[in-house]
């Protein structure tokens, strides 16, 4: 009888559990709600895009269904080149310096993998998206977190509201700190860091030699008044800085699960790695579409027929008329500068409701009554913050804006409707 | 200053370098060869799947853009579930005992670090697909290697001649395995293991309680006179085994990276619960696609309108071709029973050219000066062994005979070239 590690599971996977979104589409599936969950669009992917993969699999180029390049397909790799060299004021190099994943998840997960060790430190910025903390814990990494906080409790709130304490941020950086994870504009705030904030975590990345890992999926999705500043652009910077992007959120296609990474090839390199040997290669007529995609949008950056540009006007009146009837029932939202996502603090509607027939922290028990009552449908913030700090996201939920007219117009009836009932 | 983990890099990449291929791809690149190196067809994938993905594209349903399941994308999961169940005599859940990944190298990844912990022996059977060697170490496993040894050196060979010492491989079980990884049919080997040799495996499997994991990839590549059988259908071994395939191998689209894994739910919720960790969930419109094509083949298959029939079809007699002209050129061949690659002994040739001008060992030189010299590419097959074992491999090139007519043709003028400047 063997006697070797008893356990079937390896001990990586300890602690892991089904993440959020596994619970909360179940419950979608079950109940059909209008469903402002989970982060993508109802409405039909742009064209100029999903042709382009049409044709990419139909065309004469037969090889475009076979294995492309493992770090990323050469088409692609020239095109984010292009587009990140002018961006960052720097000649990004296609080959050394970009590496192209399955997904923003995918250029995360490498990068954890591929620089975190047991015991290493990794500080994360609270309400963070979900996937970082057990990315984390799988490489043997300890999550240290800090959490954004509003300055303000009355009012209208704004996600630059949100901010974190200095010296509490300082506090954090330890010897053993080997990375720092800053998502922005950032999920599920909508908060665009500015460059000062920046600054601040940029000093002390320098100061403590820490990789700074930056989720910057959102970078297109930025509203007047709001500018996306990236950090690897910073003085001292580059040469720390690992920047993640995502073809599902640049061009609406979250299905498509392409993303990148950037940086130097000091720290590429060990991402590539991992990449080859987790998944080698992704998929070549998506990698194909979407370098397409980005040529197409590098000719019409800035001018009136630019699809980023589009989205941005799309999205910014969804964002308002949101914020506008949230606020007529009593919940306080807390108006995104980027993203499109909106959480709202719902206490006070809330405390009108009896929540007693649903489990867990207070969010997540008035997510699944407003689905299961109300068919309408969120995600539960304290999904985003450590065991410890639940309660910090526990009074708020979020909502996905980026959706049709229609669907609003009935979540904003449900909303409505579920008002006048508690009068 | 921070005294954090020195070095840079994760130590879980280790000993782990950019694989094989590269430098044989620049060389390529350089010389513009007549490929058959790299195993995928040069002709065209089949229109129906091909159509499938255009039309998934075109349809109302616009969430075929966006996320699905993390587990598997419900159409295909489903297709899945409909196809084995049959081939297995039992029903599979597709929800529980189906994962589908970034290809069969993300399911071999998954299953790999979702069950290997530190310390575990992996049993490898070389020559083996170069990825189970670094993913075993990156999970801290040990890989243990016992090779096949060709049991006859004169005269036709086949793939069936190549087998295990029974003796030698019952000795690699020790109470520390964890697993054992079987291909078949066999890459670079061709080998369609019998139902007596799966079952000397599935013995010491129980014996020793060992995981199976089987790489079943060219499962329906499988030529006149052997049989593809499924490890998971021997008695005992349906508990303990998890099965590998590949939609890139399925339906001729390796670019497509589309895989799954199926199994029992105590072993299938591992790699479950790591995938969705790691890459979230796979492209849906492919996934579509592929279900699709599942869907169609399922009603075809056994039928002359099966595509998987008529790829068999195709492929024999391009085997058949191909292992007469390099026997004519005095490379011995391994006729493959199964698969699309040919392994041949080039020491007879070899010894006839002065390979002094490249370096390695002496598949890698002769792989090298041949593509060079002749632009005819195929693969050094000591890369498929451990480094101790790297001599059984030195004779042996791979070439795929996956290609056009015309590519044949090409690459048998080049041989028959070769064979009269050598006279």
């Amino acid at each position: 009888m063997s006697s070797r590690t008893s356990h079937v599971a390896a001990d990586r996977l300890k602690g892991m559990q089904e993440s959020v979104w596994v619970e909360f589409i179940r419950l979608a599936q079950e109940v059909k709600p209008v469903n402002l969950g989970q982060g993508f669009p109802d409405f039909a992917a742009p064209e100029f895009v999903t042709k382009a993969l049409s044709d990419a699999v139909t065309g004469p180029n037969v090889l475009l269904n076979q294995y492309t390049r493992g770090f990323g397909h050469l088409r692609l790799v020239n095109a984010l080149s292009k587009l990140y060299s002018k961006l960052l004021g720097r000649e990004l190099d296609p080959l050394t310096e970009i590496l192209v994943t399955v997904g923003a998840y995918e250029a995360l997960y490498c990068t954890i993998m591929a620089l975190v060790n047991p015991g290493d430190e990794v500080i994360i910025i609270e309400p963070f998206f979900d996937c970082y903390e057990p990315m984390t814990k799988m490489a043997g990494g300890i999550p240290v977190f800090v959490p954004l906080r509003p300055k303000k409790t009355h009012g209208p709130i704004s996600s630059a509201d949100w901010v974190l304490d200095p010296k509490e941020f300082a506090s954090k950086f330890t010897n053993k700190t080997k990375m720092i994870i800053v998502n922005t504009p950032h999920n599920p705030l909508g908060k665009v860091f500015t460059r000062s904030e920046l600054e601040m975590i940029a000093e002390l990345c320098k100061k403590h030699n820490v990789i700074c890992v930056m989720d910057e999926v959102y970078e297109w999705l930025v509203f007047k008044g709001s500018e996306h500043i990236r950090m690897a652009t910073l003085p001292g910077m580059w040469e720390r800085t690992i920047t993640v992007g995502s073809a599902g959120k640049t061009f609406s296609v979250t299905g498509w699960k392409l993303g990148w990474l950037y940086g130097p090839h000091e720290l590429t390199r060990p991402a590539q790695l991992l990449h080859q040997n987790c998944v080698y290669t992704c998929a070549t007529p998506i990698q194909e579409a979407v370098a397409v995609g980005f040529e197409i949008e590098m000719e019409r950056m800035g001018t009136p027929d630019s699809y980023w540009q589009d989205l941005i006007e799309t999205l910014e009146p969804k964002r308002d008329r949101m914020a506008k009837f949230l606020t007529t029932v009593g919940m306080a939202p807390t108006v995104p500068e980027g993203g499109y996502f909106m959480i709202a603090d719902f206490s006070e509607i809330g405390s009108k409701v009896n929540l007693d027939s649903e489990q867990g922290t207070k969010d997540y028990r008035f997510v699944k009554w407003l689905s299961r009552n109300k068919k309408l449908q969120g995600i539960p913030p304290s999904a985003f913050y450590c065991n410890e700090h639940k309660n910090l996201g526990e009074d708020y939920i979020r909502f996905c804006f980026f959706k049709e007219e229609t669907t609003l117009e009935k979540a904003e009836k449900i909303i409505v409707d579920l008002k006048k009932s508690l009068t | 200053m921070s005294s954090r983990t020195s070095h840079v890099v994760a130590d879980r990449l280790n000993g782990i370098q950019e694989n094989v291929w590269v430098e044989l791809i620049e060389l390529a690149k350089e010389v513009k060869p007549v490929n058959l190196g790299q195993g995928f067809p040069d002709f065209a994938a089949p229109e129906f799947i091909t159509k499938a993905l255009r039309d998934a594209l075109k349809q109302p349903d616009i969430f075929l853009n966006q996320y699905t399941r993390s587990y598997g994308h419900p159409r295909l999961v489903n297709a899945l579930s409909k196809l084995y169940s049959k081939l297995l005599c039992r029903e599979l859940d597709p929800l529980n005992e189906i994962l589908v990944t970034i290809g069969a190298d993300e399911a071999i990844y998954c299953t790999i670090m979702a069950l290997v912990n530190p310390g575990d022996e992996v049993i490898i059977i070389e020559p083996f697909f170069d990825i189970y060697e670094p993913v075993t170490k990156m999970a801290g496993g040990i890989p243990v290697f016992v090779p096949l040894r060709p049991k006859k050196t004169h005269g036709p060979i086949s793939s069936a001649d190549w087998v295990l010492d029974p003796k030698e491989l019952a000795s690699k079980f020790t109470n520390k395995t964890k697993m054992i990884i079987v291909n078949t049919p066999n890459n670079p080997l061709g080998k369609v293991f019998t139902r007596s040799e799966l079952e000397m495996i599935a013995e010491l499997c129980k014996k020793h309680n060992v995981i199976c994991v089987m790489d079943e990839v060219y499962e329906w590549l499988v030529f006149k006179g052997s049989e593809h059988i499924r490890m998971a259908t021997l008695p005992g071994m349906w508990e303990r085994t998890l099965t590998i395939g590949s939609a890139g191998k399925t339906f001729s689209i390796t670019g497509w990276k589309i895989g799954w894994l199926y199994g029992p739910r105590e072993l299938t919720k591992f790699p479950q619960l790591l995938h969705e960790n790691c890459i979230s969930s796979c492209a849906t419109p492919l996934q579509e696609a592929i279900a699709v094509g599942l869907e169609i083949e399922n009603e075809h298959m056994g039928t002359p309108e099966s595509y998987w029939r008529d790829l068999v079809d195709t492929l024999e007699p391009k085997r058949d071709r191909m292992a007469k002209f390099l026997t004519t050129v005095g490379m011995a061949p391994t006729v493959p029973e199964g698969g699309y690659f040919m392994m041949a002994d080039v020491s007879e040739i070899a010894s006839k050219i002065d390979l002094d001008a490249e370096t390695g060992m002496k598949d890698y030189r002769f792989v090298k000066w041949l593509c060079r010299n002749k632009k005819l590419q195929g693969i050094p097959i000591s890369a498929f062994y451990c480094n101790e074992h790297r001599n059984l491999g030195e004779n042996f090139i791979r070439f795929c005979f996956c290609k056009e007519e015309t590519t044949l043709e090409k690459a048998e003028q080049i041989i028959m070239d070769l064979k009269n400047s050598l006279l």
